[in-house]
This record gives structure tokens, sequence and C-alpha cells, in this order.
């Protein structure tokens, strides 16, 4: 019972950081229909910059409380202005390209960032780990949690009920489904589709950013932590279904469970546990969970 | 016919230039041409409009066929290890395929990708196949001789690219048989296919298997000309080189993931040496040079006047 209680804890504070790095990528696919690769160095650059400021913060010693603010404001700082300069200067001059060539683009721009990451921060470790101390631990039912795993959580319900908010009762989440749903009529209904496709996209790389930025204090940040992300972020979305904030959440829970579960029972299978789930979601459900098949053209 | 003769012309020079040219050379080729025989799978899987992030999952397959067999069972001919890999993978590639078939664009490049990273992830926690180290493997034989030093590589070079010519030959008639063709009209509309009475499903089907048994033979050939496997092989970023080298060289003619691939070795091998922190950086930049202002591939500088098919 006790390891079950653990594997759910587990999996829930995977499923925390998970999630808001997976809906960033599912954003700009519903919208844009972009695969994008370079989604892993958001997240890189988020965590990277965040464990950078935070060490910059500590040895100022200023007020420590305000480092979970400079942590998350970091991330999504970065994350804007990068995304901002890849949907302007990359991705908009081959818009109307194949979706395989935009997948590549953005693999390219991955492995240019990759290289950037080692040139302006070098291939040494960052460890942010003050905000993870600050907070200590509470024992909830015998086991020790970190605090800052429980605001983690707190953070992602929080960012996903915004994001439901956003897209469900806004108006602007109004004219940001009639662009996934068409994106064609849209545009003939006067919706600026390229502005609406910079919006996403600038957030999009914001929330994978500060899925970085929010888990760099918790792991250490080195070369390469984007690389695995990715394809974690791109199971999440498929199981969910591509495109869907609560395909999303239930991908990210899924694949939280599905790891803890394995890292706990049977450590031997963490990475074949998540990929063999993907698989079995797609050959039942190829459109994930929460997709919804599309039309045959004839 | 055209195309068979400037193969077979490229093989001999191929062939007599081996022992002629620096041993780096020989050395680069012999990779390229292997992992070009991935990307000529991936061509006419992609002609027919499956693009696969996954081919990693056979490459790894024949590569680890080829291993294993050496370490467990001590063959070590050269030819006998080649042809496992690519029948190991072509089985897994034919019941997969059952699987596969029932899929189209970004579905059938996620399964794929999924595919893979479960065998990445088995290799991987596997000690007993060296884990994330992999393992090395003996120098090959040929014929039941052990040939040692340059001249071993020599002949590794040279069944490298028989294999890589030879294969590029057959598919470019595949390509223009029944099969190819109906792959091709696939892509355009494949509801109509169907109406004409043929059987999608049995045509991407074969596409299918003979994708995954290129990248089993290159696989083999890998493992035999590095002589160490990782599961690296297996990995998501492998796999998605390939899709990239068959965008690069252009998918409307065989030997253009020859090229390709001998370009984009070359590209890396000469930055991984001037540039050794900022390699992936120069490779990136090359390849959105590339996308910009060769939309059609490199196969277009070649093919100026012909609209290269199927880049869609």
């Amino acid at each position: 019972m006790q390891k079950f209680y653990v594997i759910l804890v587990d999996g829930t504070i995977y499923f925390s950081w998970l999630f808001i790095v997976s809906m960033g990528l599912t954003l700009i696919y519903g919208v844009m229909k972009i695969l994008n690769i370079a989604h892993g160095s958001f997240y890189a650059l988020g965590a990277y910059t965040a464990a950078y400021a935070v060490g910059v913060y500590f040895a100022g010693h200023y007020p420590p409380v305000g480092s979970f603010l400079l942590l998350i404001l970091a991330g999504i700082a970065v994350g804007g202005i990068v995304g901002f300069l890849v949907e302007r200067g990359l991705l908009r001059p081959m818009y109307g390209r194949d979706e395989i060539v935009l997948v590549l683009v953005t693999y390219a721009a991955f492995l240019v960032f990759e290289d950037l990451i080692k040139l302006i921060w070098g291939v040494d470790p960052y460890f942010a780990y003050q905000p993870y101390e600050l907070l200590g631990r509470v024992s909830i039912g015998g086991i020790a949690f970190a605090v800052y795993d429980i605001g983690l959580f707190a953070l992602a319900v929080v960012i996903g009920i915004a994001a439901w908010w956003a897209l469900e009762r806004t108006r602007s989440g109004k004219l940001l489904r009639a662009v996934i749903h068409d994106r064609e009529i849209s545009t003939a209904m006067g919706i600026n589709v390229p502005r609406m496709f910079t919006a996403t996209f600038v957030i999009g790389a914001m929330l994978g950013a500060l899925g970085g930025a929010i888990t760099a204090p918790a792991i250490s940040v080195v070369p390469g932590i984007g690389v695995d992300v990715i394809v974690l972020a791109f199971a999440v979305s498929i199981i969910g279904g591509l495109g869907s904030v609560a395909g999303a959440a239930i991908g990210a829970l899924v694949v939280g469970l599905a790891r803890a579960f394995a890292v706990h029972i049977l450590p031997e299978a963490e990475l074949f546990v998540i990929y063999g789930v993907m698989a079995i979601v797609l050959a039942f459900r190829p459109q994930g969970l929460f997709g919804r098949p599309s039309a045959r053209k004839i | 016919m055209r195309t068979l003769v400037a193969l077979a012309v490229l093989l001999a020079v191929l062939l007599v230039a081996g022992p002629l040219i620096p041993s780096w050379l020989v050395f680069l080729l012999t990779i390229a041409f292997a992992k070009a025989l991935v990307v000529l799978g991936l061509l006419v899987m992609m002609r027919a409009g499956l693009v696969s992030f996954g081919q990693g999952l056979y490459y790894g397959l024949g590569a680890y066929a080829a291993g294993l067999t050496t370490n467990f069972f001590g063959i070590t001919d050269a030819i006998a290890l080649v042809a496992l890999g690519g029948l190991v993978s072509a089985i897994a590639g034919y019941v997969l395929g059952f699987v596969m078939v029932r899929y189209r664009e970004i579905f059938f490049a996620m399964l794929s990708l999924a595919l893979s990273m479960i065998l990445y992830g088995i290799l991987v926690r596997s000690a007993a196949l060296g884990s994330t180290d992999g393992f090395n493997l003996p120098q090959p034989s040929f014929f039941g001789f052990a040939v040692n030093g340059p001249a071993g590589r020599l002949l590794v070079y040279a069944l490298t690219v028989v294999m890589a010519t030879g294969t590029a030959m057959m598919l470019h008639r595949f390509v223009n048989s029944p099969a190819g063709v109906i792959g091709e009209a696939i892509l355009t509309n494949e509801i109509r296919v169907e109406y004409l009475g043929t059987s999608v499903t049995g045509v991407l089907h074969l596409t299918y298997v003979i994708g995954a048994t290129t990248a089993g033979l290159g696989g083999a050939l890998i493992a035999i000309a590095a002589g160490h496997i990782d599961p690296d092989l297996a990995y998501w970023t492998t796999s998605g080189e390939f899709v990239f080298v068959a965008i690069l060289s252009g998918i409307g003619h065989v030997a253009a993931p020859l090229l390709g691939m001998a370009v984009f070795e070359a590209i890396r091998s000469f930055a991984f040496q001037y540039a050794p922190y900022t390699w992936q950086m120069v490779v990136g930049i090359s390849m959105l040079a590339v996308i910009l202002f060769l939309p059609s591939g490199l196969w277009s500088l070649f093919a100026p006047r012909r609209r290269a098919r199927g880049a869609a």
C-alpha cells in the first residue's frame, strides 16, 4: 500500500512539469501543425537561464523568497524572447512548406541551440538547489515530501486551469479555436492568422521554458537535458491527442504514473514503459485519447 | 536505363578509387554509404507518403543482429552478417508492417518513433548487451579469410559500396515498377487508388518491408565498418538524421541519398574536426541553408530543369 502511495506521489510530481512542457508542444501543434523539436531547447534554455539567475541571485544575498518569482520570470522571459525570434526569423519564411520540412527546420534549430547553450554556459553542470531546499519537507501520510514539489503541482494545476479558461472563455481563445478548426476560413473571416501563430508560438515556448525553469532546482542542469524531454513531451502529446490541453493533462498523468510505476516496481523497464504505453494508445486510438479523427479526403 | 548505367559507372569508379584515396576518406565513404542504404529505403517509403521517424529501429536491429551473431556464435563472415542483419530487419518489418500500414502522416511518424524508442529502452537497460556502452565487434572475415588492417577496411568499403549502389539500382527498378508507381499514387490520393482496384495496404506493406530491410543492411554494415555498436543507433536523433538526409538529398532520384549522405557525413566530419564544440551548430545551419535555398534537395542541382517529384 505504502508503495502505491509513493508511486502515486512520484507520478504526480513528474506529471507537474511534464504537463507544463507538453502543453506548450501540443498548443503549438494544434494551432500551427508544427511538431516543434526545438521545444526541447526551450526547456533546456529555461532550465539554464533559471539556474544561472538563481545562482547570481543567491550570490547577491537578496531575500531568498524572491528566488521563486525569479525562477518563473526567468523561464517566461527567455521562452518569450527566443520563441519570438524563432517564429519570426526561422518559421515564418517556411509556412506553406510540407509538415515534415517544418519538423526538420525545428530539428535544425534544436541542433543549433544545443551548441549555443554549451557556448553560453559551458559544459559544467549548474545547480540551483537553494529554492528547493528553502521550502523544506513536510510529512504527509508517513512520507516526507519536498514542499517545492507540492508547489510544482499547484503551479501545474493553476496553469492548466488558466489555459482552459483562456481557450474556452475568452474572445482570443475563441478566435484561436477557430484557427485550429480551419485556418483558411478563419483568414477569410478576418482573423489575423499570422499574428495568432506568433502569439501561440511565443506562449508555447514560454511554457516549455517555464517547465525547464521550475525543474531546474530539482535536477542538475547539464548539456543534453533537452533531448530526452522532447521525446517525452511527444509521447505525452500523442497519448493525449495532439492539440488538446485536456489531452496533455491526461497524457502527462499517464506517462508520469507509468514511469513512477516502472521505477518502483521494475526499474529496467523505465524507458520501455513510456513508449510502450504510447505505442499501445496509438495502436487502438491513432488520434490519441482526446484527439478527433480527421475526415478522409476523396 | 541511363540511371542504371550511371550507377554502374559510379560503382566502378568508387571501387577503383578505393585503394587510391586516403584511408580517412575510405572510412568516411564506408559510413556514408552504409547510412545511405537506410535513406534509400526511406526514400521509397517517403515517395509513398510513409515518413518514418523510427528507421533507427531497423537500423539498430540490423546492427545488433550482426553484432550478437559475431559475439555469441563466432560467425565473422561480413557477407553473412550483412545478410543476417537485413533478414532480421525484414522479418521484424514484415510483422510490424501489419500494424504500421494502418497509419498515415504524423501518426505513422510517431508510432514508428515510439517503436524505435522501445528498442532503445530495451537496449539501454540490458546489461548483457552492454547497456549504454554497447560492445565491440571483432574484425570481419571474408569467405573464411580474416583480413586485417587497411586491406580489411578496403574490403568492407567495397562491400558497402556494392551494397549501396546495388540497392540503388534495384530500388530504381522498384520505383518504376507498378508497385512503386502505385506508391506515388497513394501519396496523391489513397482512396482513388482503392477505387481503381489496387490494394493500398499490400503496396504499403511491401514498401515498408523494403525500408526495414535496407535499414537492417545499413545497420549491419555500420556495425562491421565501425566495429562498435551502442543503443544510440536506435535513438530518435539517429532516425531524425535519416529523414533529414532524405529531405536534404531530395526524394526524386535513387542516386540522391548516396550523394546526400556523403555530403552530410563530410560536413559532419569536418565540422567535428575543425569546430569540435560547435559541430552540431554547423550541421544545423547547413540543414537550414539547404531547406531555404534548395527546396527540392541537393539533387535539384543536378536535375535543374525537371521538377523533383513528390517533394511535398
